[in-house]
């Protein structure tokens, strides 16, 4: 039960900055939506915490140790990632593919033991590819391959999931269904979850919060209902919106109505 | 905020009963070991053969016993001629042992480079060691430095130094901040290495004699030498060799991509780092005595590759194997082919090499790179 406390984070490429000094709480067994428009910094603060990218300064705080100070093995025993553009080499099976999730478990030269491959299949059967396990990864489907990274993230064991606009490239279903893992795996494992979203009302459905981001800041953080109001999105977006309530779930679902 | 519905217990009594692993996880640590019999069986016969085989044919049996007598100490059967311990011991065994040496370096450091790179067309050339070598060994023919040192020519030491500036020049010059991303080292190997061939062009028309000298060189092919080039080489490719299986796993997860690399803990930057020069010391210290042979480090990696899949902690030690069988049968064709002429290496590996390269490519359509 471990919150992620993100303090004056900033980060940016050559010299453009990108993220202007981002503070936001990030709730344990939680999922938290990051959402805004393109080029508003959502990637790049996921890219900062899985530490691709180095920040330029702030920090970000859990169980009180900077992760952003922590050696690249020591982060990723407490942070794992699912990015967005999915790359999984041809020939690796998906056990093989999974168990690369104990690397920051084991010294370089180890091969893996017992406890990993236990590690790794319990995986495989959180992400519902245990029966998979045999097969190529790279002949797999989209919403298959998908399951197979978000395993070998739980195979790292880690207390905070990052996942960068896990429904891309997938098909409705698909979609609905790697949400709502990611929502037991915040509610039933305990694990505090950061995702990027484009579908904000997707973001209002399966987040219990939301965080709002607009040219490298948060806008705004809270509930969907209290963050989705359609004056906030029209300017955020520069897009005339409507807001109204999901017919079964009674959650904000917002549409476009025009340009502004 | 929802109210979510609970399919929680379900799944969560799932994740319990962990109780067998399936085959598919621990299982994947055996699949090389025929493979591994295969390339020694195949290793031990080239050897073998090789010392078997040249103008004065010295029978197995009689190999055998001698080997017996001058490694353990057991009387021979037989008597057999002076001239069998003379062949055996000062001439075939040194070059089967240095081509064996050579090639297992060779068709490692190609593994390696084809997983550190990402790219099938990966050697262990890469990134500036031919081109180094070359320039070193033609510097050191043109400007007939006499002397000897520690019992060396000056060629080796030159091609040698050579390689090594050139693949720390590559890495220098494909900085970027911290980092050396793979594209600028590919683009400097290549930006490097085309300037020192440039120069050594230059050097070998300068004086028509270190044309002839610096062109066998560069063909590559046993220099008949004993025992000493044997010595100075296995450390250099021992350390490598170690060095090369002790990242076997992380260039596993490097297949992945380097950014998921990274966020799986390996410590990219370094990791590339300790690898090129783990395959450019070997890579060095073996062109040195033996010059540039080609496609030992391309074939025999893909050919395994095609064998036993992707993992490297298992392409590594066979490529190895691999790779002294396939460069010391390549050397026994090189010096009987045309006997008692003898062709370089080089001509013979990319002969021979090729062909079967293609076969096997067209046998087995899944790609597995």
């Amino acid at each position: 039960m471990t919150p992620l406390r993100l303090l004056n984070l900033s980060a940016g490429y050559g010299a453009r900055p990108v993220l202007h000094g981002i503070s936001l709480n990030i709730a344990a067994s939680q999922v938290t939506a990051l959402v805004g428009p393109n080029g508003a910094g959502k990637s790049t603060l996921i890219r900062v915490l899985s530490g691709v990218l180095a920040a330029r300064g702030g920090e970000a705080r859990l169980n009180g140790t900077d992760l952003l100070r922590l050696r690249p093995a020591e982060r990723a025993r407490r942070v794992a990632v699912v990015p967005q553009m999915l790359h999984l080499p041809e020939a690796f099976t998906v056990g093989e593919i999974v168990l690369m999730g104990r690397t920051p478990h084991l010294p370089l030269w180890a091969g893996e033991g017992r406890r990993d491959c236990e590690v790794a299949w319990a995986a495989m059967r959180r992400a519902q590819v245990d029966e998979l396990s045999e097969r190529r990864a790279d002949e797999l489907s989209g919403g298959e391959q998908q399951r197979v990274v978000l395993a070998r993230a739980l195979a790292q064991e880690p207390q905070v999931l990052l996942l960068d606009e896990p429904t891309a490239h997938l098909d409705l279903k698909h979609q609905v269904r790697v949400l709502e893992l990611v929502r037991e795996l915040a509610r039933v494992d305990n694990l505090t979850v950061l995702m990027t979203l484009h579908d904000l009302n997707q973001a209002a459905l399966f987040a219990d919060s939301v965080a709002l981001m607009q040219r490298g800041e948060i806008v705004a953080h809270g509930s969907a209902q209290d963050v989705f109001t359609a004056e906030r999105l029209s300017r955020v977006y520069g897009l005339h919106v409507a807001v109204g309530a999901h017919p079964v779930r009674g959650t904000p679902v917002v549409m476009a109505t025009g340009t502004l | 905020m929802t109210t979510h519905s609970s399919q929680t217990a379900s799944i969560a009594a799932a994740q319990n009963t962990t109780s067998e692993l399936p085959r598919g996880l621990m299982l994947e640590r055996w699949r090389g070991l025929r493979a591994l019999a295969l390339t020694t069986a195949a290793l031990l016969s080239a050897a073998l053969l090789a010392v078997v085989i040249g103008s004065v044919s010295i029978p197995p049996g009689a190999v055998l016993a001698l080997l017996g007598e001058r490694l353990a100490g057991l009387a021979p059967a037989a008597t057999y001629p002076d001239t069998y311990r003379t062949i055996l011991f000062e001439i075939r065994l040194p070059r089967v042992v240095f081509t064996a040496v050579t090639g297992a370096a060779l068709a490692s450091a190609g593994t390696a480079y084809q997983g550190l790179f990402r790219n099938p067309l990966a050697d262990p050339y890469l990134v500036g060691v031919a081109s180094g070598a070359g320039l070193g060994a033609t510097l050191a023919l043109v400007s007939e430095w006499p002397g000897r040192w520690l019992g060396l020519s000056a060629v080796p030491i030159g091609a040698f130094c050579g390689a090594l500036l050139t693949v720390g020049l590559v890495i220098l010059s494909a900085q970027v901040g911290h980092r050396v991303p793979i594209s600028t080292m590919l683009l400097a190997g290549v930006a490097v290495g085309a300037f020192a061939s440039a120069v050594t062009t230059f050097l070998m028309l300068r004086t028509p004699e270190g044309l002839r000298r610096a062109f066998n060189w560069l063909l590559g092919g046993y220099t008949g030498a004993g025992w000493a080039p044997v010595g100075i080489i296995l450390p250099y490719v021992l350390v490598g060799l170690v060095v090369l299986q002790l990242n076997a796993r992380a260039l596993n997860v490097f297949q992945l991509d380097e950014e998921q690399a990274r966020q799986l803990g390996i410590h990219v930057e370094r990791v590339k780092l300790i690898v090129v020069l783990a395959a450019t010391l070997m890579t060095s210290a073996v062109v040195a005595f033996g010059g540039l042979i080609g496609f030992v480090g391309l074939v025999v990696p893909h050919a395994l590759r095609l064998l036993v899949g992707p993992d490297y902690r298992r392409l590594i030690p066979l490529s190895t194997i691999g790779g002294a069988a396939f460069l010391i049968l390549a050397d026994l064709l090189a010096r009987t082919v045309l006997a008692p002429q003898e062709l370089p290496v080089g001509v013979v590996t990319a002969l021979a090499g090729a062909p079967f390269f293609v076969l096997l490519l067209r046998r087995l359509r899944r790609s597995v790179f």
